[in-house]
């Protein structure tokens, strides 16, 4: 018993379970892609050879800087309409809606449809935005236009709407949450002192909101730049990003090929989230 | 345990010669085979839960499906040979599989109606004059030298890869209504008259094949064999295409079956490559749509069942047994009524009616209502098939679905294609 008193083993005993996990389902499968990522493969068979090889058709493909290129357009894309429509539906839900009950009711109101799957509701949008769907019969109806409008539907439009469809939630329940938590009387001293509603929401509640509007983006990021079936789907495989590179090569069995994009898709993200957190300190603000 | 099986197959061996019909009666089973469970996964195409249900029937043995597509079936059988009990694969992923020695050649003597297969997949000859067609023929990767090779043999031998199934030739379908005017060429994919209303299919060994039917028929590239080209034909193949996309030739790419469906029934697309239960979705919604017999000729596919390594002893047995009777006729019926083709053709006969008979297999005007086995009206009294009897489609043949020597290459260039 006297062993278990002592401080350093209790406190490596209580870390194990943590870190075990993390090694075990974290570090371990990393490491994986990351040696596969230079190995070889033939259709039948892989072979564990050291190589570039992959990283050198990467980077020596100009398709890949066009894919790389495309998935930070969808990423930023899509993060400028979550975050708009994000914050808008947050700001309504914690400062105009006085009764908590109804917050409450329309804060779940937001989530009923994420608790149907993900691709019916992306795939949803297809007879919607067709040639000769809902959307388009409409317009003609209205004698907006006389041709069915072609780009509605497998285009990057459609794309990016379906990922504002669906990652918008994400933006909301970070910058609501953060929004609640703000001193109301800042707010009422903002009045006091004669800020205007618009100068309140850029000098006061915009700043206190960092951390939530961080944690939205770092989803949205991840969630867009690691997607392949939105994009297949909404785009009919016309156009491509990363996931859709790496979904193509496990396919074809190109498994190393696949790691090594996975691991360059990995860097990157991280790259970028790294940026994301100079701009805000979610631990201080949290 | 294995006396069972033996007993049931010396049946199956001497009742063969006499009737195959015999053998979709219900045979004498011990409840130990009753328990019998074989994992069975393929492409939807044949991938069917009647099949399922009337094995069960038939034999006893309960067979458990899964349906992917030609992708995953190919990753499934080449990296988990443990997870399934019988591979329901084409011909060409065979050249793909095989070599990881994850399957067992099937003993021929075995099989009770082998004589009766379609020369097709035994010499590569329909008839015989018949030419052999480009590509991965069914026949050049159906035989081995004996258990446990992985090398294919050039002749017939004992020892097959895969027992046919189901085959048929494929080509482009089209909405007669929407184009208004007769398709005779493989060119027409990549007609501007077609802008934005075209499609392909998104599987790189399937797709390329249309693509060199295409590019072939537009007089842009020769080709020394289209199911093997050389890594300047494959170049050359995907610039023209690349170009046809970048220009806004096609709507979508598909991937699964339902998507062509989709695509075509919704207007999206007027003109794309379809395989042929695709076309009998379509017009089974009211929807007119014909599988176009062009010019060139077809591309055409074949598959099979192929038994994994792993099946042993009794469980072996009775894939035997499920393997006869797939050929004894229920299911290559079932098949032909859908538009696909069996390996024994005239074992399907005893279940069709005269009618369906003339109507699929021989082209002939049809005297009655055409209905599939699920009950959808395809073709109405007087309604010939799209491209004729078995003999004018398998017979105009031009290249069969295959894998190349330059596979990977064309796989990078592929993906390259549908990310520009």
């Amino acid at each position: 018993m006297q062993i278990l008193k002592n401080r350093h083993l209790a406190g490596w005993l209580q870390a194990a379970p943590l870190t075990l996990i993390l090694l075990g389902f974290l570090v371990l499968p990393i490491a994986t892609i990351v040696i596969v990522s230079f190995w070889q493969a033939t259709e039948f068979s892989i072979i564990p050879a050291f190589s570039f090889e992959n990283y050198e058709f990467l980077f020596g493909s100009a398709v890949t800087g066009r894919v790389f290129l495309a998935t930070f357009r969808y990423a930023f894309i899509t993060w400028v309409f979550t975050l708009a429509i994000g914050f808008t539906v947050a700001y309504y839900l914690a400062f105009h809606i006085r009764s908590q009950s109804v917050q409450i009711a329309l804060f779940l109101l937001c989530t009923i449809p994420f608790w149907t799957s993900n691709i019916i509701r992306m795939i949803s949008w297809i007879p919607f935005l067709g040639r000769n769907g809902i959307a388009n019969q409409t317009l003609i109806s209205w004698g907006v236009v006389d041709q069915p409008v072609e780009w509605l539907l497998y285009s990057d439009f459609s794309v990016i709407l379906a990922f504002v469809h669906l990652y918008t939630l994400f933006m909301v329940v970070p910058i609501f949450n953060t929004m609640m938590r703000i001193d109301r009387s800042l707010i009422e001293a903002a009045y006091d002192n004669g800020a205007s509603g618009w100068q309140t929401l850029v000098h006061v509640i915009l700043p206190l909101c960092k951390p939530g509007i961080m944690i939205g983006t770092i989803f949205v990021v991840t969630l867009v730049m690691g997607d392949f079936i939105t994009v297949r789907f909404m785009s009919g495989s016309q156009r491509a990003n990363v996931g859709r590179l790496i979904s193509n090569d496990i396919s074809l069995l190109q498994y190393p090929s696949a790691a090594a994009t996975a691991v360059v898709l990995l860097c990157t993200v991280l790259i970028t989230i790294a940026i994301l957190l100079r701009f805000v300190d979610i631990r201080k603000e949290l | 345990m294995a006396k069972v099986g033996y007993t049931r197959r010396s049946v199956l061996r001497t009742g063969a010669a006499a009737a195959a019909a015999s053998l979709a009666a219900p045979m004498v089973w011990s409840q130990e085979s009753k328990n019998i469970v074989l994992r069975q996964f393929g492409t939807g195409v044949s991938n069917l839960n009647e099949v399922a249900t009337k094995v069960k029937e038939d034999l006893g043995i309960t067979l458990e499906m899964t349906a992917l597509d030609s992708d995953a079936v190919t990753q499934r059988a080449a990296t988990q040979p443990d997870s399934f009990d019988i591979a329901d694969i084409e011909y060409w992923i065979c050249k793909k599989v095989w070599p990881t020695g994850n399957l067992q050649a099937m003993d021929v003597s075995k099989i009770a109606n082998y004589d009766k297969i379609v020369g097709i997949f035994k010499d590569g000859k329909l008839t015989p004059e018949s030419e052999i067609a480009q590509g991965t023929a069914p026949h050049t990767v159906g035989f081995v030298e004996g258990q446990g090779s992985t090398k294919f043999a050039d002749e017939q031998t004992n020892w097959m890869t895969l027992i046919p199934t189901i085959y048929n030739a494929d080509t482009l379908g089209i909405r007669p209504d929407l184009i208004g005017r007769p398709i005779s060429n493989w060119s027409e994919l990549l007609n501007p008259e077609f802008k934005g209303k075209a499609s392909l299919l998104d599987i790189s060994s399937i797709g390329i094949m249309d693509m060199a039917m295409v590019c072939e028929s537009m007089g842009e590239i020769q080709y020394g064999d289209k199911g093997n080209m050389t890594r300047e034909e494959i170049d050359k193949t995907i610039a023209i295409f690349t170009e046809a996309k970048k220009n806004g030739q096609f709507r979508a790419f598909w991937k699964t079956f339902d998507e062509s469906v989709n695509l075509m029934a919704s207007g999206e697309v007027v003109i794309q490559s379809m395989w042929s239960p695709a076309i009998t979705a379509v017009k089974s919604r009211g929807i007119p749509c014909v599988y176009q017999p062009l010019e060139e000729g077809y591309r055409s596919w074949g598959g099979g069942i192929g038994l994994s390594k792993s099946l042993t002893g009794m469980e072996l047995d009775a894939a035997y047994d499920y393997i006869n009777w797939y050929l004894s006729g229920w299911v290559g019926g079932f098949l032909m009524r859908q538009g696909y083709y069996s390996a024994v053709p005239e074992t399907s006969k005893e279940f069709m009616t005269a009618n369906e008979w003339g109507y699929w297999f021989e082209g002939k005007e049809a005297t009655d209502v055409i209905t599939s086995p699920f009950g959808d009206e395809l073709a109405q009294a007087g309604e010939t098939r799209d491209g004729g009897s078995f003999y004018d489609r398998m017979g105009s043949v031009a290249c069969w679905n295959s894998v190349m020597d330059e596979n990977q290459y064309m796989v990078r260039k592929w993906n390259e294609f549908i990310a520009s």
